[in-house]
């Protein structure tokens, strides 16, 4: 035991060093400081847990469900649960566990795309519009009330419609509607920000618009967009769903879950488990997600931090 | 005035709103700052003493009247060699550092912007310079005091060398021992580095520790121009400088007495 802390105080003292002799120290201590405080959060561990879970399934998705999740056999339609059929089959006799596995890669894949498309493009939108103000601000809002005034899966339809249906047009579909809320809490939060003594003084330093909106507003914007966009995860995979369900989304025979959740929809009284398995895939990692996002928040402000 | 002006107003003015709305913050202001000259604006809240260096500053882009500094007409929009010559250290250290940077990053930001090299040894020597151990360099700003944080703020400032320093109230946010340490440091700084400033302030005897001249401002108007020795004479002419005087002559000669022995 002693022989084994030794180097690990002297790691330790160096990453908590209160006076860092690098850069490089510093940023490394500043993300142990934010590692101790996210442990210091159990709910946000668990989150991460459940993401890294999801992850990790993803991943090994053939070597955790061997057989494949298209393996139809009709003579063994709609079994409940049991040792052989972990989660029951469907109504063409293809394995649920199997299914609900690896439906998790395309589940992961839609999620992260539209993550990665909408948290940039609302964040820019939103502070360049809270940022410059007048006429661009004005040009830029009423595009987002646009965006807006439509119901989300209806406007995602419409772009399907056009696009056409598939898993990548279906995430081009729904980051189009998901973005406008980004917009907003950025734009809101850069208003605040934009008369800020800090902010003057970089403008006096003779930085660049771009500079600033860049290095010194987006940084303060991020941490309430990344808790959005955790909270957004199950809007995500419910639109997705939906698209999968009108036949626009993932096409049959995916095994996406939103796409499962509707097709067991019509044996929702008599076999529940159709229906229920991949819905609570749904649930726990909208779950996970709002729970690592919570604590990614606590983690982003070195204000919360001691 | 020996030195000839670095900075000179010709009826400045600024107004906010319009119509039934329009406020007048600053009127027709005239004045010199010669090079090496350190010079106070003082007045009540109101009296439009920040606004003239927000106009002077580059922040504040609706105004008229003319402006040369350095011998450069200048027009609302400045140019990046502008903001190398002229530098502002803001009231608040609380709000004009950037919460999610260390200190390490806010000076090396205007290092960046003006494409300075060697900018680890200049960070180095601008904390030692305000009397800041090395080792804050990688703490935020939460971790400091406000005096701290205000050292940081006029680190930053100098560390593009430049040649003027306009000073918002550097000291009234923070408390009576410590603002008497900024000012020293500030006169320390003016010393080594032969700055010219412009310093607003409504305390007197922070204006007359500092500076040669200065002027006394009400409502957007300058009301009286005079030297510090003047005011140390008691011997202002206009009748508003004269209330400004009593007014804080109460606690003046005691805040005089202690700014002076730690100088």
């Amino acid at each position: 035991m002693t022989a084994y802390s030794v180097p690990q105080v002297r790691w330790r003292s160096w990453l908590l060093s209160a006076a860092p002799q690098s850069r490089i120290q510093a940023r490394l201590g500043n993300l142990y400081l934010g590692w101790l405080s996210f442990l210091a959060n159990p709910l946000a561990l668990v989150g991460m847990a459940i993401v890294v879970a999801l992850l990790l399934m993803a991943l090994f998705a053939p070597l955790l469900a061997p057989g494949s999740p298209y393996a139809q056999s009709l003579t063994e339609r709609l079994l409940p649960p049991s040792s052989e059929h972990w989660f029951g089959t469907d109504e063409l006799g293809r394995d649920i566990y199997t299914r609900v596995v690896h439906g998790g890669r395309v589940t992961l894949t839609i999620v992260l795309l539209v993550a990665i498309i909408v948290a940039p493009l609302g964040l820019a939108i939103g502070t360049a519009a809270g940022y410059f103000g007048g006429l661009l601000d004005t040009v830029l809002m009423r595009i987002t009330d646009i965006f807006l005034a439509f119901p989300r899966l209806i406007l995602a339809l419409a772009f399907v419609a056009a696009l056409g249906p598939g898993i990548e047009n279906a995430v081009i579909a729904i980051a189009l509607t998901a973005w406008p809320p980004y917009a907003r809490v950025a734009r809101a939060e850069t208003m605040t920000l934009r008369e800020s003594d800090f902010i003057s003084a970089v403008r006096l330093q003779g930085a660049s618009s771009m500079r600033i909106l860049v290095r010194h507003v987006m940084p303060l914007c991020l941490s309430s967009v990344i808790i959005r966009v955790t909270l957004d995860m199950a809007g995500i995979i419910l639109t997705a769903a939906g698209l999968g369900f009108l036949g626009l989304g993932a096409q049959p025979p995916i095994p996406e879950w939103g796409a499962m959740v509707s097709s067991g929809r019509a044996f929702l009284l008599d076999q529940w488990w159709v229906a229920t398995i991949p819905g609570i895939a749904i649930f726990v990692v909208s779950l996970g997600f709002n729970l690592l996002g919570d604590g990614l928040r606590d983690v982003l402000d070195p204000k919360q931090r001691r | 005035m020996p030195s000839p002006a670095i900075l000179s107003l010709r009826e400045l003015s600024v107004s906010f709103g319009r119509g039934a709305d329009l406020v007048e913050a600053v009127r027709r202001l005239t004045f010199d700052v010669a090079e090496g000259e350190w010079y106070g604006l003082v007045g009540e809240s109101g009296s439009g003493k920040s606004t003239v260096l927000r106009a002077i500053s580059g922040l504040l882009l609706h105004w008229s009247g003319g402006m040369v500094v350095a011998g450069e007409p200048q027009r609302p929009r400045r140019t990046r060699r502008f903001h190398k010559l002229l530098q502002m250290v803001f009231q608040d250290p609380y709000g004009s550092l950037h919460p999610r940077h260390t200190v390490d990053r806010a000076l090396s930001e205007p290092l960046a912007i003006h494409r300075i090299g060697d900018a680890d040894r200049r960070i180095d020597r601008a904390l030692v310079d305000v009397g800041l151990d090395p080792s804050f360099r990688y703490r935020f700003p939460h971790q400091l005091s406000g005096g701290q944080r205000q050292r940081v703020a006029i680190a930053r400032a100098l560390i593009v060398e430049p040649r003027i320093l306009l000073l918002d109230e550097p000291t009234s946010a923070l408390d009576v021992s410590v603002q008497a340490e900024i000012l020293n440091l500030l006169r320390r700084l003016r010393g080594e580095h032969g700055l010219t400033a412009i310093l607003v302030s409504h305390n007197l005897a922070v204006v007359a520790h500092m500076c040669e001249r200065l002027g006394v401002m009400q409502n957007g108007e300058m009301v009286e121009e005079m030297s510090v020795g003047q005011l140390r004479a008691a011997a202002p002419q206009h009748p508003y400088t004269r209330k400004l005087l009593t007014a804080s002559g109460g606690y003046d000669r005691q805040v005089l007495a202690a700014v002076g022995e730690t100088a």
